[in-house]
C-alpha cells in the first residue's frame, strides 16, 4: 500500500509543476495587454505604461516572474489580483463555497437519476426504455450548457411561461442574511429570515439541473455498460441457476461489482463539474469560482487566473488521488499488480 | 428519465415561494451589469465600480445635477476662482455627517482635513495611504493628469480649502466633479491605519452620500441602506440592492419576473418585448458619446486631406446608422455630441456624394487604393456592431474604387495595436468622463497623438493652438468660440469620419418613479422612489 501511495504521489509532483507552468504561460500567451484593457479607448502613454508594468512586476524577466510565482505558491501566497487588489487566495476562498454547493447538488442530482436509469437500462437491455434512455443521455451529453441554461430559464422562470423558479442568483434580493459559512443553504437555514431557506433552494434548482445534466448522462451510460458486463459474468448465471430473485441478483451481486467502475466515474466528474461550473455560473449569475475565472480572464488579471487555475487543478488532482486510493482499497488487485 | 426529473423538480419549485420583489420597507433592486473592483473610486476606472461607490455612497466638492451636466454645489457650498485662474477656494458645507455604520462611528463632521486626505492620498507618494490597495490612481495621475496641474492644496481653516494650479485649467471644476475626486473620511482612514488594517478602508466604505454601505457578497449582491442624516435630505428609498447580473438576457428575464426594478444595459433585441410588456418601461436618451472612424494620418495616402475628405464623401452614413443602430443612433457631424456645450451647429457634414469622392481621389492622384478597416470585437454604446458597420463602409468605399479589407482582433490587442498606429483606418469611439469639450477634443490634440490615444495620429498646429488656448481661458463664451473654431478646422481636415451619437436605453419596472438617465453614463439612485 505504501509503495502504491508513493508511486501515486511521485506522479503528482511533476503534474503539479506542469499545471503551474501551463497556468502561468497560457494567460500570458493570450493576446491583449492588461494595462491597455484597463485604459480602454483613451489609451495610456508609453511612460505610464512602463511605470504600471513595473508596479505589477511585469518588467522582470519571464523566468524570474515564474519562479517568484512558484515560490509564492510554496508559501501559500498566490499573489494579489490586480483588479480587486485583494489576495487571490482570499478571492478564491470567498467564492469557493458557492461552487461546492452547486457542484455537490449537481452530482447528487446526477447520481440519483443516472444510477437507477443505467441499472434499469442494463436489465432491460434492448427494450424501448433502453433505447430512449441512451438517446436522451447522448443528447444530454452533447447539449451546449449555455443553450440548455437559457432554455430552462425561459421555460421555467419566465412569467409568460411557467414562472416557477427564480431566474438567477443564489437568494432573493429581499433577504439580508449574513454569510457565515458561505454555503447559502446553511446560512439561510440558520438565519432568522423567514422564507430565506425556501428562496435558497428554489435558486438552486435550475443551475443544479443544468450543471448535473452532463454528469448524469455519463453516469447513466457508464452504469449501464458496467452492469451489462457484470450481468454476463458466470457468477451471475450461477446465481440465476440457484434461483435467487432478480432483485437480489441485480441489487446485491451485480451492482456491488459494477459500482467499482461507477464510483471512479463519479470521482472523475469533479473536473467536468468544475469546467461546467464556468458556464453554468455565468448563465445563472452564480457567484462562484467559475464566474470569477471568466471575469479574470477577460480582464487579463494574470495573478487571479494563474492562481485560480492552480487552485482548481490542485482540487481536481486531490480528488482523483483520493479516488485512486479508494479504488485501491475496493479492488486489492490494483495494489498487488506489481 | 430526464423528463421525469424535470417534472419532479418543477413540482418542487412550485411548492416554494419565489420571493418576487415586494415593497414592505422600500427596497430597490438594481440588476447591475458586473461586480465592482472595489469601493474607493480613485483606485478604479470602470463605471461599474463608480455606480457601486462614488455615485451613491460618496459626494464630491462640486457635483452634477441629477440627470444633467449642470454643475451644482456638493460638499462645497460655494467657490471662488482667482483672476489669473490659478487658485480655487472652496467653502465647505457645515454640518455634513459621515455614515455611522456597525464598523465606524464618526466623532466629527466633515472638514478640510477630509478634502486634503482624499487628494493627497492620490498625489503624494509619501502619504501613508498612497500605497494601500495597490496604490494606482489612473484618473488622478493618468486621465486628468493632476500631478501636472496641481501646485498645492491648503487648508485655510476648518471649512475652507484652497487649490493652487501650476497653469490655468478651465475644465478644473468639471474635473473635480468626477468620481475619483470623491471625499473620504480622514478620521476613518486613521482608525483603520491604527488598527493595522488600512486596506479595509477601501473594502468597507464610509462616505457622506445618500446611501450607506451594508454588505457585499462578491459577485452576488451589494446592499445599502438610506443615510438617515443625509445633508440634502433622506432618500425616499429605504434599502438599495445591486443584484449582480452580467448577462443582459438573464437581467431582462429577472426584470420581467419582478426580481429587479431596473436593467442598465438591455439588449437591443429585447427592447420591443420590454416596450410591449405592460409592467415595464424603456427610457431613452441621447448618450454623451461619439463613434468614429479614424484615418491613420501618418500613413500614405491618409496624410493627404483630400483622400480623407473623399472617404468621408464616399460613406452613406444614414444607411449605416439605420442598419447598425436600428434607430438608436443619430448621424454625427462633430467630434462632440450635440448635448454638450460648445457644439458647433454651423458645421456642414460631408454629404453622401460618390462622384465628388472619386473626383477628390483622382485629384490626389490616388488610384486603386487598397486599405484596411479595423472593426472592434466588442459592443460599445457608441458602436453596437462594429463588424456590420465595417462591412457597410467597405461596400460604400468599393463604389468609389477603394478596396478595404476588414481586420478584427481581440479587444486588448486591438486597443494596443491601434494605439501604436498599426492600422490604416480604425473604428472606435468615446464616452464623456466629464461634460467639457476638452474631454472629447483632447483625443485629437498633439499630446495624445504622441501618447497614442489619438488614433488618427493627427497633430495639426492650428487645431492644437485653439485647443491649448481654450484650456487656459476661463470665460465660457470665449471658450465656446475657440472650441467652435477648432471643430471647423477638424471638419475641414477630416482626420475622422464622425459616424454617430448613440441613444442609451434603460429598462425598468413601471413602479420606478423619477429615475433620471445620467448623460455621463452613471446610475444614481438618490431621488428615485418606488410606487406602492
Amino acid at each position: 500500500m505504501l509503495r502504491f501511495i508513493i508511486s501515486k504521489l511521485g506522479v503528482l509532483i511533476p503534474t503539479f509543476l506542469g499545471v503551474t507552468l501551463i497556468a502561468f504561460s497560457f494567460i500570458r500567451m493570450l493576446p491583449g495587454d492588461p494595462i491597455e484593457l484597463l485604459a480602454g479607448e483613451r489609451g495610456v502613454s508609453p511612460e505610464r505604461h512602463a511605470q504600471l508594468m513595473a508596479d505589477l512586476g511585469f518588467d522582470r524577466p519571464i523566468w524570474e516572474q515564474y519562479f517568484s510565482f512558484l515560490w509564492g505558491i510554496l508559501q501559500g501566497d498566490f499573489g494579489v489580483s490586480f483588479t480587486s487588489r485583494t489576495p487571490v487566495l482570499e478571492e478564491f476562498l470567498t467564492r469557493f463555497p458557492a461552487t461546492v454547493e452547486l457542484a455537490g447538488c449537481a452530482i447528487i442530482f446526477a447520481a440519483l437519476i443516472g444510477l437507477p436509469a443505467g441499472i434499469i437500462a442494463a436489465v432491460k437491455r434492448g427494450s424501448a426504455f433502453d433505447h430512449t434512455l441512451m438517446g436522451i443521455s447522448l443528447a444530454g451529453y452533447s447539449m451546449p450548457i449555455f443553450w440548455w441554461g437559457l432554455l430552462l430559464i425561459i421555460l421555467f422562470s419566465s412569467p409568460d411561461m411557467l414562472g416557477l423558479t427564480p431566474v438567477s442568483g443564489r437568494l432573493s434580493a429581499l433577504f439580508w442574511i449574513d454569510q457565515d459559512t458561505g454555503f447559502m443553504l446553511i446560512d439561510a437555514f440558520v438565519s432568522d429570515e423567514k422564507g430565506a431557506f425556501k428562496s435558497a433552494v428554489s435558486h438552486l434548482i435550475l443551475p443544479t439541473i443544468v450543471l448535473g445534466t452532463i454528469p448524469m448522462a455519463i453516469i447513466a451510460r457508464q452504469t449501464r455498460s458496467a452492469m451489462l458486463e457484470v450481468l454476463g459474468e458466470d457468477y451471475v448465471r450461477t446465481a440465476k441457476a440457484k434461483g435467487l430473485s432478480p432483485l437480489r441478483i441485480v441489487g446485491v451481486h451485480a451492482l456491488r461489482n459494477a459500482l467499482i467502475t461507477v464510483i471512479t466515474v463519479i470521482g472523475l466528474q469533479v473536473g467536468v463539474l468544475l469546467a461546467g461550473a464556468i458556464l453554468t455560473e455565468t448563465i445563472f449569475s452564480w457567484p462562484g469560482i467559475g464566474k470569477w475565472m471568466i471575469d479574470s480572464i477577460s480582464r487579463r488579471d494574470y495573478f487571479a487566473v494563474q492562481g485560480g487555475i492552480v487552485l482548481i487543478a490542485s482540487i481536481v488532482m486531490t480528488v482523483n488521488l483520493l479516488v485512486d486510493f479508494m479504488y485501491g482499497l475496493i479492488n486489492p488487485r490494483i495494489l498487488h499488480r506489481r | 428519465m430526464i423528463k421525469r426529473g424535470l417534472l419532479a423538480t418543477a413540482a418542487l419549485a412550485s411548492m416554494l415561494t419565489m420571493g418576487a420583489v415586494t415593497a414592505e420597507a422600500k427596497t430597490f433592486v438594481y440588476c447591475s451589469e458586473g461586480s465592482p473592483e472595489g469601493f474607493t473610486p480613485a483606485l478604479y476606472t470602470s463605471g461599474t465600480s463608480f455606480d457601486a461607490s462614488s455615485r451613491n455612497i460618496y459626494n464630491r466638492l462640486v457635483e452634477f445635477e441629477r440627470g444633467s451636466t449642470i454643475m451644482q454645489p456638493g460638499l462645497a457650498e460655494s467657490w471662488e476662482v482667482s483672476e489669473d485662474g490659478l487658485s480655487y477656494t472652496f467653502k465647505l458645507r457645515p454640518g455634513v455627517k459621515f455614515h455611522t455604520t456597525k464598523y465606524f462611528t464618526p466623532s466629527r463632521e466633515l472638514n478640510a482635513d477630509d478634502v486634503l486626505f482624499s487628494f493627497n492620498r492620490q498625489w503624494k507618494a509619501d502619504h501613508p495611504y498612497h500605497k494601500v490597495s495597490g496604490g494606482t490612481y489612473e484618473y488622478f495621475s493618468g486621465y486628468v493628469s493632476f500631478p501636472d496641474i496641481l501646485q498645492t492644496i491648503e487648508k485655510v481653516d476648518d471649512l475652507t480649502v484652497k487649490f493652487t494650479l501650476q497653469k490655468p485649467d478651465a475644465a478644473f471644476i468639471s474635473k473635480i466633479a468626477i468620481d475619483f475626486a470623491s471625499i473620504h473620511s480622514a478620521e476613518y482612514a486613521q482608525q483603520m491605519m491604527d488598527a493595522g488594517s488600512p486596506e479595509k478602508f477601501d473594502q468597507e466604505p464610509i462616505g457622506t452620500g445618500p446611501f450607506q454601505f451594508v454588505s457585499y457578497q462578491k459577485d452576488a449582491f451589494i446592499r445599502y441602506q438610506a443615510n438617515e442624516n443625509y445633508w440634502s435630505g433622506r432618500a425616499p428609498l429605504d434599502k438599495l440592492v445591486f443584484a449582480i447580473t452580467p448577462d443582459a438576457q438573464v437581467a431582462y428575464q429577472k426584470l420581467a419576473a419582478g426580481e429587479c426594478h431596473l436593467v442598465p444595459y438591455p439588449n437591443q433585441a429585447d427592447l420591443a418585448a420590454i416596450e410591449a410588456n405592460k409592467d415595464l418601461t424603456v427610457d431613452s436618451q441621447e448618450g454623451m458619446n461619439v463613434g468614429y472612424l479614424a484615418f491613420n494620418t501618418e500613413k500614405k495616402p491618409f496624410d493627404d486631406k483630400r483622400v480623407r475628405q473623399a472617404l468621408n464623401y464616399a460613406m452613406n452614413k444614414e444607411s449605416i446608422i439605420k442598419a447598425v443602430f436600428q434607430g438608436a443612433g443619430n448621424a454625427a457631424k462633430n467630434p462632440l455630441p450635440p448635448t454638450l456645450w460648445g457644439y458647433n451647429e454651423e458645421i456642414q457634414d460631408y454629404p453622401y456624394d460618390p462622384a465628388k469622392a472619386k473626383a477628390l481621389l483622382a485629384e490626389a492622384g490616388v488610384t486603386e487604393l487598397s486599405t484596411n478597416i479595423w472593426a472592434m470585437p466588442v459592443k460599445r454604446p457608441y458602436n453596437p456592431n462594429a463588424r456590420r458597420m465595417a462591412e457597410l463602409i467597405q461596400a460604400d468605399w468599393a463604389n468609389v474604387g477603394v478596396n478595404a479589407e476588414i481586420v478584427s482582433m481581440e479587444w486588448g490587442e486591438y486597443l494596443s495595436r491601434s494605439q501604436k498606429g498599426d492600422h490604416d483606418t480604425v473604428l472606435l469611439g468615446w464616452t464623456a468622463d466629464y461634460p467639457d469639450p476638452d474631454n472629447f477634443l483632447s483625443l485629437l490634440n498633439c499630446a495624445s497623438a504622441k501618447s497614442g490615444g489619438n488614433r488618427a495620429r493627427w497633430c495639426h498646429k492650428e487645431f492644437d493652438d485653439l485647443f491649448q488656448e481654450a484650456v487656459k481661458v476661463s470665460d465660457p463664451e470665449k471658450r465656446t468660440q475657440l472650441y467652435e473654431q477648432a471643430q471647423a478646422v477638424f471638419k475641414e481636415e477630416a482626420p475622422w469620419v464622425t459616424v454617430a451619437h448613440s441613444v442609451v436605453h434603460k429598462a425598468m419596472s413601471n413602479k420606478v418613479v423619477d429615475f433620471r438617465i445620467d448623460p455621463l453614463g452613471g446610475h444614481v439612485f438618490y431621488g428615485v422612489d418606488l410606487e406602492e
